[in-house]
């Protein structure tokens, strides 16, 4: 059945003249699967608000495994679309850093404008559209020439940032007019206006770009909006037996690519909802620790992962079977967090 | 003696267990009941909903209810060990004891055939009362439920010896009582079953050693780390020698002419 000289028969033959072959070629494929599993490794990044730093995690072992010096008090932090280049808000240095993740060193800072927050990049891979806290503007970088494009005016204190899948509405937040602001990408000018509940701090398209996820943290809810429209079509509210209702302050929000589920971060009530994204039905409470405030999954979406501000720490939940498994201990006020594959 | 008289000693032993328990379904009743009220009644009202910091073998935020689960799995254990000092008493009172102890055999394997007897019918009332936290959704890991296995039978052997060794002391019935005053209460909530034993630190220095030192804290800890699939050494370690010592002291100890050397001139 097997030609006496293939790798097959050596495999299963007992011969002793064989046995030396077999074991080389057992040794070989132990090898390659211990390649491939580095090769698995993920990697989280975390900005730690209060020590300055990037933690980076090794999500195998969950641990640790280096801490990089950042610009002063990192809040903001996305990838670039290769997941080579990791881009970080140094809110109080008033830039933007670019950390190349090869060798994990910075290598290059954009203007940013006052007191950046939160950014988002556009799907060409160049535009970074970043909310001015302090200034009520958002300003719209060139990553590759660190040219300002636009300064657009937005509401009072503009926090969340957003950018279609589709490329062609950046929508920011601002907490103080309790508004979601239009901004058509091909102008780069303001032109339409949703308003919601109070304190809205974050959004999140869906993935087919018609419907817009946004929280507010001291409304308690989490709005959808559709965006041909720009109207409100469905109000999530939130609900934990045992917590006052002010501790629920939604933030951080993620969906899931298959269209299964939303989660929202609920600060200082300690817990990540999962709500169903098609019903938008509240499926589950999650605890994890203390004033949760951003998320981001693993490359299979199988884990997701929480910045827990005060306590410290960042919480790995299962998706499959939506429980908490792990907590990680970062640095102090752990703000936003990426996975690379 | 050959080993088939042990064997059938233990099994007659075992069986005398099995349907004492079978026929007082009151009893098992009861001790699901009472750690239930535990976990669904005080764990609520004490709730905390906002976690639980993060000690081992925890490795993320849990709530009350979820740590309470061993301490109450060990708070069955202990009322059975105890229930079995009960019972140890009565059996010495209605003679069914002197029965026993007419076997040939040396009176240390009938002795710990009756602790082990004791023990397996805990674990039975241990796994019920984890099926229904299950249902309550306070699951441990799956495995860590067989994991525990041994470390709930070491624990209710430890418990029952205890009993066996106070029902000694004990020359009536109605002293059970004191038995539930002096002992389980105290062997229970000085524990880290219903808190974490820094938490009693923050309170009292004192009240942590004495903790620290109670033999059901290093039960409940043991039973922990197993539900959780990690190993306790140090509760192992105390365990195991607390066993062989309070055995070997109730084995010692026990006089089956306590009750009826004190009825005799009266009857």
């Amino acid at each position: 059945m097997y030609k006496k000289n293939s790798a097959t028969y050596a495999l299963l033959s007992h011969r002793p003249s064989t046995r030396r072959f077999r074991i080389a070629l057992l040794a070989g494929a132990l090898l390659t699967s211990a390649f491939s599993l580095t090769a698995l490794a993920e990697t989280a990044y975390v900005t730690n608000e209060k020590d300055n730093t990037v933690s980076v995690i090794d999500l195998n072992s969950m641990q640790v495994v280096e801490t990089i010096d950042v610009g002063l008090r990192p809040r903001g932090i996305l990838l670039s679309s290769d997941n080579k280049l990791l881009y970080i808000c140094a809110s109080d240095s008033d830039r933007v850093q670019i950390i190349d993740l090869a060798t994990r060193k910075i290598i290059k800072e954009l203007p940013s404008g006052a007191d950046p927050e939160q950014f988002a990049l556009h799907n060409n891979d160049r535009w970074l559209y970043i909310s001015n806290e302090d200034d009520a503007l958002v300003t719209v970088v060139d990553v590759e020439t660190s040219e300002v494009l636009a300064q657009i005016d937005v509401g009072v204190e503009p926090e969340g940032m957003g950018v279609s899948p589709d490329g062609k509405w950046a929508v920011n937040t601002s907490e103080t007019s309790n508004m979601l602001h239009w901004i058509d990408t091909n102008t780069n000018t303001l032109v339409d206006n949703t308003l919601v509940d109070q304190r809205p701090r974050h959004v999140e398209f869906s993935k087919d770009s018609r419907l817009l996820w946004a929280s507010a943290e001291i409304g308690g809810t989490v709005k959808i909006v559709d965006v041909a429209s720009k109207d409100v079509t469905h109000t999530i509210n939130f609900a934990i037996k045992g917590i006052h209702p002010d501790r629920i302050q939604p933030v951080g929000v993620k969906l899931s690519d298959d269209g299964r589920y939303a989660f929202v971060a609920l600060g200082p009530a300690n817990h990540v909802a999962v709500v169903d994204a098609k019903t938008y039905e509240v499926l589950e409470y999650i605890l994890v620790g203390r004033r949760v405030w951003h998320m981001a999954f693993n490359t299979d979406q199988s884990r997701l992962l929480t910045t827990n501000g005060v306590s410290g720490d960042v919480s790995v939940i299962d998706v499959d079977s939506l429980k908490a498994v792990n907590t990680v201990k970062v640095g102090r006020y752990p703000w936003g967090v990426v996975v690379t594959p | 003696m050959t080993p088939a008289a042990y064997l059938a000693c233990l099994n007659g032993v075992l069986r005398r267990e099995w349907l004492r328990f079978y026929q007082q379904r009151s009893r098992f009743l009861s001790a699901l009941v009472r750690p239930l009220l535990w976990l669904l009644v005080f764990a609520a009202g004490f709730r905390a909903a906002l976690g639980v910091s993060i000690i081992a073998p925890y490795a993320t935020y849990i709530t009350y209810e979820t740590y309470i689960l061993p301490g109450l799995c060990c708070m069955i254990v202990l009322f059975n060990g105890m229930q079995g000092s009960l019972s140890m008493v009565y059996d010495r009172e209605m003679g069914s004891m002197r029965v026993l102890l007419m076997s040939p055999l040396p009176r240390p394997f009938l002795l710990v055939s009756k602790l082990i007897a004791s023990a397996l019918i805990s674990l039975i009332q241990v796994y019920a009362f984890l099926a229904i936290a299950w249902m309550f959704d306070i699951q441990p890991p799956l495995w860590g439920m067989l994991a525990a296995a041994p470390a709930l039978l070491l624990a209710a052997l430890l418990l029952s010896a205890l009993g066996l060794l106070l029902s000694n002391g004990i020359r009536q019935l109605e002293n059970f009582a004191g038995v539930m005053n002096f002992v389980i209460f105290p062997m229970f909530f000085l524990s880290s079953a219903l808190y974490p034993l820094w938490k009693m630190r923050e309170s009292s220095e004192w009240l942590y050693w004495i903790c620290s030192l109670n033999p059901f804290t290093h039960a409940v800890e043991l039973v922990r780390f197993a539900l959780y699939l990690q190993f306790n050494g140090q509760a192992l370690l105390v365990c195991l020698s607390l066993l062989i010592v309070v055995t070997s002291s109730a084995v010692i100890t026990f006089n089956p002419q306590h009750a009826a050397v004190r009825r005799a001139p009266g009857s």
